[in-house]
């Protein structure tokens, strides 16, 4: 009996967003009289942060600091319609709608600017600093709140601007079934490396090195916490979670935490995360939905060291360790 | 983390201010400090309480509810069944026209899970609706159960829901979504080699930190505000208005700040009742699962089962794919025949193969209906894929990852549902996990890359 090691690896893809489309999701942004920016949408922040990816997008196209973007979102009485927050689709989706909302308030922005410096729209750019500047003379400038101010009180226009994505319906061909899943599709490779205990079926999962593909990292601290959240659940996925552990026998279904087994803080592997970025032609700055797929490829990853490690093929998940144990004793030709 | 900028810098500008920025989340404050508020931290004055009585059985004719004793128990303020709710029998897919109505708000005759909602108590406190409850008399007449899925589909199984007719989802394409591409038995009698393996799964739940659950609150001018965890606003205010045939104008839905989804608050199942029971006292309504609920009660992710057989030859090229994929969809469809579909899409993985067949199949058993989870239709199906390319490899005596490098797909190769390779990055994916981990790959394959052959 003895300690056995062993590694694995998975490679995927996963598309993003509503599988065949036809997921519509709007936006709608506009300044206040100091030239602060609302993004209004109902689209839902489940806690991997979407407001703050929504705030960052809205300030990039528009062109000021991302702390002068406010989201208010999932209030149907205000937020314009989105099809919600499932499938790898928050960021790709209302980002994309936040650009072209975004992109309309910046121009009427742009004009009222050009008016009171009296120059062309499309000679004015942003500093990123909340400020407007002419394109080769930027001592001649006026700020994003004296802009807002005059188009408020003086100017009366409105800067705002609306935003819609939708990416077509695909029906599958029936008998062939040719159709168009997804406009763009995430990428990952995942190597794990697995401790298997031959006498208890144990499993202990040394490391994870993950890379992934997304586009475009938006905001890499962000990305991090979902990659690594991720990662965890799939590794769960791979050795611990069922609410019906003798499936299809409906008993000893677990209710709390104490029968529902999940990995505690100390049965984490050291997890690594390298991101990779082809931004998708239609992402919003390149970004793809990372937020399904990045828990998908620690499943076979696992599933593969663990035959490294003892030479057993555990086909059915959870990989559990009565599975390992009863599959070495019918290697072994006991009975089981 | 680490961001490595060099692969694929010819395809980007790195010349952004706000994005790519790893500026601190506006929220995070709030949810460290416990102040942020989520929709279970209101409370109305005179607010109820719903607690459901559930099934006991897996499958069974409900011959008669008596309802009297619950509806006297102290504190009790109204019992709802089925005939209470005006469009009782309903699909949340119907709005994007995947249909037939499928599914109960309150049983109707027949249960065909263990847990299912038959009759909902509103009582001024948890208590008192928790007791009330086990005060409601349903007389069952057990009927034949069904689990596996295999035995779901063999002829003569008890049906499992009527509304379908067959323990398989009908799709336009017949008993399953299907895709043809290329000849796979004309694939397989030239390989060198055929492996038919099968992988099973079992269901899964989201646990998230926050059960699922909403308040509703009369506004006192006709409009209901809900507040809600759900993961899908109109979505669900849309489904809503159909249960309850109730204009869309009159539903005023708020959330947006979630304790964790995972695609488990995408089923519209507490905002109905709940709304329905705050319109019917005129009081606000509180409807949040237990967490014994929240495991058993709301939707895991389905078991699957995938049958995968490949046609290999000596120098690694997979040369024929057929895959049939079994989902559990449970009694009721919820999402799972959107699953069975995704799945079809996703097959055979990333990997050109010129001989394709898939089947994927959605079946109906007497179990907890399963509907989204994170990936779900992809999830084990990449699971199966993964594990059987390690086999593969291992069957042809070459190295796992290069197997992979020799079938992976490049942009402008074609799919099996036909569409061409685009922004295809697993190539490169693969070459940094061989140099991170340190796993070795001859150097044609460190020389390879994604962008079409000759571009």
């Amino acid at each position: 009996m003895a300690i056995r090691r062993g590694r694995g690896v998975a490679a995927i893809n996963y598309p993003t967003g509503m599988n065949l489309g036809g997921d519509p999701t709007q936006a709608l942004v506009h300044s206040t009289p100091t030239g602060n920016f609302m993004v209004t949408l109902s689209s839902v922040d489940l806690g991997q942060g979407m407001k703050q990816i929504m705030a960052q997008i809205c300030a990039e196209t528009i062109g000021v600091p991302t702390d002068r973007v406010v989201v208010d979102t999932a209030d149907t009485d205000t937020g314009p319609h989105c099809m919600g927050t499932f499938a790898s689709r928050g960021t790709h989706r209302a980002g994309n709608a936040v650009i072209q909302a975004a992109r309309e308030a910046r121009q009427v922005m742009l004009e009222v600017a050009a008016e009171e410096l009296e120059v062309n729209a499309s000679d004015l750019e942003t500093d990123g600093q909340g400020n407007i500047l002419v394109k080769g003379a930027p001592q001649r400038s006026i700020s994003i709140f004296d802009v807002a101010l005059s188009a408020h009180f003086k100017r009366g226009r409105s800067i705002s601007g609306r935003g819609m994505f939708l990416i077509p319906r695909s029906y599958p061909e029936k008998e062939t079934g040719a159709m168009k899943p997804s406009t763009c599709y995430a990428h990952a490779c995942t190597v794990a490396e697995v401790e298997v205990d031959d006498e208890t079926g144990e499993v202990t999962v040394l490391t994870v090195k993950n890379v992934f593909e997304i586009g475009r990292a938006l905001n890499p601290k962000m990305v991090e916490q979902q990659l690594v959240g991720g990662s965890w659940m799939g590794i769960s996925h791979a050795l611990y979670e069922t609410t019906e552990p003798y499936y299809p026998n409906r008993d000893h279904g677990g209710t709390d935490f104490n029968q529902y087994l999940m990995p505690g803080p100390g049965d984490l592997a050291q997890t690594e995360i390298i991101v990779l970025e082809r931004p998708s032609a239609d992402g919003p700055y390149g970004a793809k939905g990372p937020g399904e797929m990045c828990a998908n490829p620690q499943i076979p990853a696992v599933a593969n060291a663990v035959f490294d490690a003892v030479g057993v093929r555990i086909d059915t998940l959870p990989i559990t360790p009565e599975r390992i144990l009863r599959a070495l004793k019918a290697q072994a030709g006991a009975p089981n | 983390m680490e961001l490595r900028k060099d692969y694929f810098a010819d395809q980007r500008k790195d010349d952004l201010h706000e994005i790519g920025q790893p500026r601190p989340r506006s929220d995070s404050p709030g949810h460290v400090t416990g102040k942020t508020a989520y929709f279970a931290d209101r409370n109305f004055p005179g607010m109820l309480h719903l607690k459901m009585v559930r099934s006991p059985h897996h499958h069974a004719r409900i011959s008669s509810i008596d309802i009297s004793e619950a509806e006297k128990y102290p504190g009790v303020v109204k019992v709802l069944t089925a005939k209470d709710v005006p469009h009782n029998v309903y699909t949340i897919l119907i709005l994007i026209q995947i249909g037939p109505e499928d599914e109960t708000v309150l049983a109707d005759g027949k249960v065909r899970w263990k847990g299912e909602a038959v009759v909902a108590v509103l009582a001024e406190t948890e208590r008192a609706a928790q007791e009330a409850a086990a005060k409601v008399k349903v007389d069952y007449e057990v009927l034949p159960a069904v689990f596996d899925m295999e035995e779901a589909l063999k002829p003569g199984a008890p049906i499992v829901n009527e509304y379908h007719g067959q323990n398989y989802y009908l799709y336009d394409s017949g008993e399953c979504r299907k895709v043809r591409f290329g000849d796979v038995e004309a694939g397989f009698a030239g390989a060198d080699h055929i492996l038919e393996q099968t992988y099973q799964s079992s269901p899964i739940e989201h646990a998230p930190t926050e059960t699922t659950g909403c308040i509703v609150a009369p506004e006192g001018n006709d409009r209901f505000t809900c507040y809600t965890n759900t993961q899908a606003m109109f979505f669900t205010l849309d489904n809503a208005s159909i249960i309850l045939q109730m204009p869309g104008n009159k539903l005023h839905f708020v959330g947006g700040t979630v304790g964790g989804g995972f695609g488990g608050k995408v089923d519209v199942i507490v905002e109905p009742i709940a709304i329905l029971g705050a319109k019917l006292t005129g009081r606000p309504v509180s409807f949040i699962y237990s967490r014994a609920e929240e495991m058993q009660i709301s939707s895991p992710r389905a078991a699957e089962k995938v049958v995968i057989k490949d046609g290999v030859m000596k120098d690694g090229r997979i040369v024929a794919r057929k895959v049939t994929g079994y989902t559990d969809a449970g009694a009721y469809s919820r999402h799972s025949p959107y699953g069975a579909q995704k799945g079809a899409g996703h097959y055979p993985g990333p990997y050109t193969i010129p001989n394709v067949w898939i089947d994927t199949y959605c079946v109906y058993t007497n179990r907890t209906p399963s509907s989204a989870m994170r990936g779900f239709g992809v999830t084990i199906g990449d699971f199966a894929l993964e594990v059987q390319m390690d086999k593969l490899a291992r069957l042809i005596g070459m190295d796992p990852l290069e197997f992979r490098f020799i079938n992976a797909y490049r942009d402008g190769d074609m799919k099996a549902h036909r569409q061409p390779t685009e922004g295809a990055a697993l190539i490169e994916c693969m070459q940094e996990a061989s140099r991170a981990a340190n796993w070795p790959v001859a150097e044609k394959f460190m020389a390879m890359s994604s962008y079409a052959k000759g571009a």
